[in-house]
């Protein structure tokens, strides 16, 4: 529904951008779109309810209200809290100490515990460890058999199970790696509800029995608003260590992973990408956040704009319109700064202050165009545009396998923006250090 | 009011709405209002999803306006969940042999169990069952319906591991008319909806049975897990574009987690719910009935 919150938010602050500034009531409309982006994304209703609370501070702090580009940065803002909210401080890592070391996996029906049993065991081995893997699923019909099939696979050592209980099966397995020299064991339980006490004491009592070192919570990445029950539940009566969630390949938002880290502080650590034992990846925050957000790679692209532009260029460039001492070189400079983000038309379509710059000229060729242009100059003449007269052109032309005619359309298209540049700096009107080089028609 | 509640815990907010429910009993208009906030929150909560909340929100506002009595709210809200499931509800359908039904869905969501616990209300009805082990791509999907089968008593219809899902339908459709099999019951593979290719898969077997004779398969379940978030609307539009559906079945209701996408699936696209899976046993599956099922969504909310 809200495929494209940037759209949105873009149509919101386009008439603000005129204005420069936000109003509080700005801000609120903003939210309000990224509580539905949120709530669209499965976020828990009431955890969306506590961090839109908390983004009113930051939305109307100076950064946003005094910002240029208030819609981006607003933007900004939500992404950096939500990244900042998943990510964890501590290296992800999985522990395998003990000897031998022990790994359980829990968690509800069908959240794909038995093949990220797999998957890590396939992660350890990349890393010198070699798992025994242990199923402890007696209730599934054929639950071992998978197990089994899927370690003969991948040539995992498996556990060959002759006890019946699954105390029994951990115990011995523990041994058996003992024996074998395999660390660490992978205990794969059944599935069972959150709420299912009985079911839950037996994950008690192995925990007790065997003190595993990493406890997985494995969740699916389609959860809804339950994941806060689910999360809360697990941590409360067996605690894990950290979060692996399954069937990332799809496209589900994903928004119960904010909601899981953010009612139980535990770590997610790795995420499932398919069904196949190597299908298993680190999480990285910020292409979570941006994925609740809806956001494709814009977060990442709007990380890198900002950083290579904001600041410091965009404030020399700024200071060079108002002394008029923007030149041709600066000019190059942006375009290629513009460049490293990505295929141009690609970059402009995603930047939601951009949208409202339909007119100018983008595309890529075009671009590519004006860039050997200004290549065929000398840094004289980038530097003095003026001393460029009419052989000269022809000359510029004719290296940049370009007509003079072109040649002509962006020394003018440069004036053109050099005098608006200026007039914009010198008023109050906000510019927009991403709608920089493009000249307006 | 709506702040104080921001920073209230979830069992909090719950004591706060049954107190606002049962202080008021029949609401006044100026409660109305301001018990808004308070449905949407039950009804975002319960996965019914922002478009879904909104448009019964308008139908209570209209409904409200409708009536001069001052009603109990409540009631109101129910009787316009429940028709929007019952607008979408299908009874079952006469049988005419073979009947066969396909069971599809994401990866799982309870596929192999509701079909097992098909299996188990089709034998007590006295029917002659075949179970169709189609999902030969995970490890042990085979073994695991095969164990099913087993115990409940009913012929099991094996399949070699790679072997391509659409000649096992075909098989499976062949002995069902050779030996005279009433129900045909086929387990397929779980599959997320944008993988196009082994959608396309799916669609291939269906072609298969409907190419034995036009009218099969009768049934396509879509298995949903009660527990899944706004995908699942997702997964039922792919699911019903390019299988046409005839039903969903919603797992794992024996769960904390409430379902309630289910009513943007019957409003969006009038998929009618079918089943509701309670458990794990056999035993464990149930007919959808509109009004406990929204009794029971509201129920868990107002009166904890
Ligand atoms: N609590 C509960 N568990 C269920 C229900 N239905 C299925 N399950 C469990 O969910 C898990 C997955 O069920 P399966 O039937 O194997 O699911 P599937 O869709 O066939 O899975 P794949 O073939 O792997 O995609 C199993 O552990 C089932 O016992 C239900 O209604 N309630
Ligand atoms: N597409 C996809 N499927 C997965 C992933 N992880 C698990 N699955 C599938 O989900 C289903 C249930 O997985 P399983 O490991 O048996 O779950 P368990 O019941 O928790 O042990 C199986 O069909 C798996 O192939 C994943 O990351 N992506
Ligand atoms: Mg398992
Ligand atoms: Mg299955």
């Amino acid at each position: 529904m809200f495929e494209n919150i940037t759209a949105r938010l873009s149509e919101i602050f386009k008439s603000l951008r005129r204005k420069g500034k936000l109003s509080k009531k700005d801000i609120e409309n903003g939210l309000k779109d990224i509580r539905l982006a949120l709530l669209e994304a499965d976020v828990n209703y009431k955890v969306v309810k506590e961090f839109i609370a908390r983004l009113e501070k930051s939305a109307t702090g100076e950064r946003v209200l005094k910002s240029f580009t208030p819609g981006e940065t607003l933007l900004r803002v939500v992404f950096e809290e939500l990244r900042d909210f998943l990510s964890s401080k501590e290296k992800i890592e999985i522990k395998t100490d003990g000897r031998p070391g022990v790994v359980m996996l829990i968690g509800l029906q069908g959240s794909g515990k038995t093949t990220t049993a797999v998957k890590v065991a396939h992660f350890l081995r990349k890393r010198g460890r070699k798992s025994l893997l242990v199923p402890c699923d007696l209730k599934r019909p054929a639950a071992a058999e998978q197990l089994k099939i899927m370690a003969e696979k991948g040539e995992f050592p498996f556990y060959e199970i002759k006890e019946e209980t699954i105390e029994k099966i951990g115990l011995a397995s523990v041994e058996y790696a003992k024996k074998e020299g395999l660390s660490p064991v992978i205990l794969d339980t059944a599935g069972r509800l959150h709420i299912d006490d009985a079911m839950i004491e037996e994950l008690v009592h192995l925990k007790k029995l065997l003190s595993p070192k990493e406890i997985l919570l494995v969740l699916d990445s389609m959860t809804g608003q339950d994941a806060v029950n689910i999360g809360l539940e697990f941590q409360k009566k067996v605690d894990f260590d950290g979060i692996v969630l399954t069937k990332m390949d799809g496209d589900a938002r994903g928004g119960a992973a904010f909601s899981l880290r953010y009612v139980t502080k535990r770590p997610i650590k790795l995420i499932g990408t398919g069904e196949k034992s190597d299908d298993l990846e680190f999480f990285h925050a910020d292409r979570m956040a941006s994925r609740i957000l809806g956001m494709g790679d814009l977060s990442t692209l709007v990380e890198r704009a900002t950083e290579v532009i904001e600041k410091e260029e965009a404030e020399e460039a700024a200071k060079k319109f108002k002394e008029d001492r923007f030149t041709l070189e600066d000019f190059r400079k942006q375009i290629k700064i513009l460049q490293k983000l990505g295929p141009l038309e690609k970059v402009v379509g995603m930047i939601p202050g951009m949208k409202s710059l339909s007119k100018v000229d983008v595309n890529g060729d075009a671009i590519k165009r004006i860039e050997s242009i200004i290549n065929s100059m000398t840094v004289f003449e980038r530097n003095n545009p003026k001393i460029i007269d009419g052989s000269r052109r022809k000359r510029i032309a004719a290296g940049s396998g370009t007509t003079v005619s072109e040649v002509n359309r962006l020394l003018k298209d440069f004036e053109v923006m050099k005098r608006m540049m200026k007039q914009f700096s010198k008023g109050n009107i906000g510019f927009s250090p991403s709608s920089f080089p493009f000249p307006q028609k | 009011m709506l702040l104080e509640k921001i920073r209230m815990g979830l069992s909090k907010t719950r004591e706060k709405i049954h107190e606002a429910f049962l202080s008021t009993g029949i609401f006044f208009d100026k409660d109305f209002e301001s018990s808004i906030p308070v449905f949407e929150e039950i009804l975002l909560s319960s996965d019914v999803g922002v478009k879904a909340t909104n448009e019964i929100i308008a139908r209570l506002k209209e409904r409200r306006k409708e009536h001069e009595k001052r009603e109990d709210v409540i009631p109101l809200l129910s009787q316009i969940l429940i028709n929007l499931l019952i607008s979408s509800e299908k009874k079952e359908e006469e049988i005419i042999h073979p009947y066969t039904i396909l069971t599809v869905g994401v990866n799982g969501t309870g596929k192999t169990t509701t079909l097992a616990k098909l299996a188990k209300h089709f034998k007590d009805k006295g029917e002659h069952v075949l179970l169709v082990a189609a999902d030969t791509y995970r490890a042990a999907g085979v073994e695991q319906l095969y164990l099913w089968g087993r115990n409940i008593g009913v012929d099991i219809l094996k399949s070699q591991i790679g072997q391509d899902p659409a000649s096992i339908a075909f098989d499976a459709i062949e002995s069902a008319f050779t030996k005279e099999y009433t129900v045909v019951l086929i387990d397929t593979a779980g599959r997320l909806h944008t993988k196009k290719n082994l959608m396309e898969e799916l669609k291939k077997m269906k072609n298969v049975l409907s190419k034995k004779r036009e009218d099969l398969p009768q049934e396509i379940f879509l298995i949903l897990d009660a527990t899944t978030g706004q995908n699942a609307l997702s997964q039922a539009k792919i699911f019903k574009d390019v299988l046409d559906v005839t039903g969903t079945i919603l797992t794992k209701i024996d769960g904390t987690a409430k379902g309630g996408i289910v009513f943007a699936i019957s409003l969006e696209l009038g998929i009618p719910i079918r089943y509701i899976g309670i458990g794990e046993d056999v035993d464990d599956l149930i007919e959808f009935e509109p009004d406990t099922f929204v009794a029971s969504l509201l129920e868990g909310v107002v009166l904890q």
